[in-house]
């Protein structure tokens, strides 16, 4: 049983000067699946997020990666333990080049890191898998182009080829189509559709219609709180989770 | 797909062979220098404080933290090299390691203690820091407080070159300070480096890629304490004392003002704005204050009107890197 869930939570809760913006949730992520977190604003998934990849520390509850419990762990051991997470607002090194961008999560896993002393050229050797990465996600042409200078939904594909290239077990995604025109809104989905076949991904999603043809599971939260699980059919006809939640935007 | 790849190389290969080729323009400058009647003792004092300015950049410039308590490193080299010379007799190479290694020393644990805070808070401990070590040599016997160590003996570096000749003295300043200079732009152009400026790009994101920015943070703070005190060591050979100016945090100012001056971020930047402020405060020595208050102008007009500095404007209007 522990393997078929590769991520799990018990009773996390956070807890901000009295406020609780997460509250008992538990949350049991199947392996190989693509679970979202949705809810409306202020329902608590990014604090919920932040916890799972220790960017914030929760006040009470577990949280257990792949059998082992990471509660108390620092974000960066997180990373390396293969739990790999994205911003909300685009997470690139606008300086650096797209393919520089990816080499320097490539540099990560092979050490190297610290060498002040050695030529950055022994970071060559990482550029045809570097490229490969971003053939993978459709970014050839922008190998060389400083990152600042892309359109922003390439700037959140080259994320995605960064995250990928550290070869993790699970990536959370945080609203990854945010800000997005309807043209890019389809191609990161078909993006994040092809890569779960290697990963399992949880992403936070606000819009419910984006999550609805891509996600196994959804999760819906409202006020900190768990307020309904299940596949989008079964959410759409759930009267808590319309009132809570679609009530307001979708009638 | 290897095509594609040999692409990605001249991109960056590029900006290294335009900053090899300013260094070849720069090291065959200052290796005439003492053919053109120019005072040496300017010259070395300026490359003393341009690899000062150099170690600051490399902190500020590429790992983005502004320290303002760089002089406790200068003057703790100054001093250890000082008293290394005068009181213990050693020979110069041997006066410049303990200089340098004390600054190195001094930097890991104030790098240690300031690392875990970012922006103003950094740079206030940092002074903090340096005030601290200031108030510590203004009291302790060895550094003869106001006074200072003077008269130290040059000595005979290697027991073959003969540091009290200027012209043997200005060329082992030079060759010392180019090769730091590689050094530093090794470091830039280094996996380090790589990782240092990601860090500096996107904090939150390298960390969240697994990289613990703090021990990169603190392994740049060290690198650039060690090659301040490395500055500092050389300086002793070049005024021939150790006092408490290079620990006061004037100082600790002034090395901003030349980085910013030349341009945060350049390799070469922090050379020239070392020039300008040293050649300013010996040219312009005459006008005595008001020294200062030009100074003040400068940087005024610096921040106002040409914020990438005099080599970065200079970088960015022919779009190469230097």
């Amino acid at each position: 049983m522990a393997d078929e869930f590769i991520l799990e939570t018990q009773g996390l809760t956070k807890e901000f000067a009295g406020f609780l913006a997460v509250r008992d949730v538990n949350l049991k992520i199947r392996r190989g699946s693509i679970h979202a977190l949705i809810g409306p604003n202020g329902a608590g998934k990014t604090t919920c997020f932040n916890l799972l990849t220790k960017f914030l520390q929760p006040t009470a509850g577990r949280i257990v990666y792949k059998g082992r419990d990471i509660t108390s762990m620092a974000p960066a051991d997180v990373a390396r333990l293969g739990l790999v997470r994205s911003f909300q607002i685009s997470a690139v090194f606008p300086h650096l080049t797209a393919l520089e961008n990816v080499r320097v999560a490539l540099q990560r896993q092979h050490g190297a890191s610290f060498d002040f002393w050695r030529s950055k050229a022994v970071l060559d050797r990482f550029n045809p898998r570097a490229q490969e990465l971003l053939e993978d996600v459709g970014l050839s042409e922008f190998a060389n182009t400083q990152a600042v200078e892309m359109p922003y939904g390439r700037k959140r594909a080259l994320e995605i080829a960064t995250t990928l290239a550290l070869d993790p077990e699970m990536m959370l995604l945080d609203e990854p189509m945010a800000g997005m025109g309807h043209e890019d809104i389809d191609k990161i989905a078909a993006l994040i559709k092809r890569i779960s076949a290697k990963y399992t991904i949880l992403m936070v999603e606000h819009n419910l219609n984006v999550v609805a043809n891509l996600s196994d599971v959804i999760t819906v939260l409202t006020r900190g709180k768990v307020l309904a699980e299940g596949v989008y059919a079964d959410l759409t006809k759930d009267e808590r989770v319309k009132e809570a939640y679609l009530g307001a935007g979708h009638g | 797909m290897s095509v594609i790849t040999d692409n990605s190389t001249p991109a960056s290969g590029r900006g290294i062979r335009d900053e090899m080729v300013a260094f070849v323009i720069m090291a065959a400058l200052l290796a005439t220098v003492p053919f053109t009647g120019i005072y040496p003792f300017f010259v070395m004092q300026a490359l003393c404080f341009a690899l000062f300015a150099c170690a600051f950049n490399l902190l500020i410039g590429y790992g983005g933290l502004l320290s303002f308590g760089h002089a406790m490193f200068l003057g703790t080299a100054g001093y250890f090299t000082a008293h290394a010379l005068k009181v213990w007799g050693v020979s110069p190479e041997i006066g410049i390691v303990v200089g340098t290694a004390g600054a190195c020393a001094l930097s890991i644990v104030t790098g240690w203690i300031s690392i875990r805070r970012q922006g103003i808070y950094f740079a206030m401990i940092t002074l903090a820091l340096s005030q601290l070590v200031f108030f510590v040599y203004l009291q302790t016997p060895f550094t003869h407080g106001e006074d200072g160590i003077q008269g130290i003996p040059q000595g005979m570096l290697f027991g073959l070159f003969d540091l009290s000749k200027p012209t043997i003295l200005y060329y082992v300043i030079l060759v010392a300070f180019l090769l730091a200079f590689l050094l530093i732009f090794r470091t830039i152009n280094s996996p380090f480096g790589e990782v240092l400026k990601a860090i500096r790009e996107n904090e939150p994101r390298a960390v969240s890629l697994g990289y613990k920015a703090d021990q990169y943070k603190l392994m740049a703070f060290i690198l650039s304490g060690t090659l301040s005190g490395f500055a500092g060591s050389l300086k002793v050979f070049v005024a021939q004392n150790a006092s408490l100016t290079d620990v006061h945090w004037t100082m600790s100012g002034e090395i901003v003002l030349m980085a910013l001056i030349g341009g945060l971020g350049t390799v070469f930047g922090p050379v020239v704005g070392a020039f300008i402020i040293v050649a300013m405060q010996q040219y312009l020595a005459g006008f005595g204050q008001w020294v200062t208050v030009i100074q003040g102008v400068i940087f005024v007009v610096c921040v106002l009107t040409f914020r990438r500095g005099i080599v970065g404007e200079i970088a960015a209007l022919f779009k190469r890197s230097l």
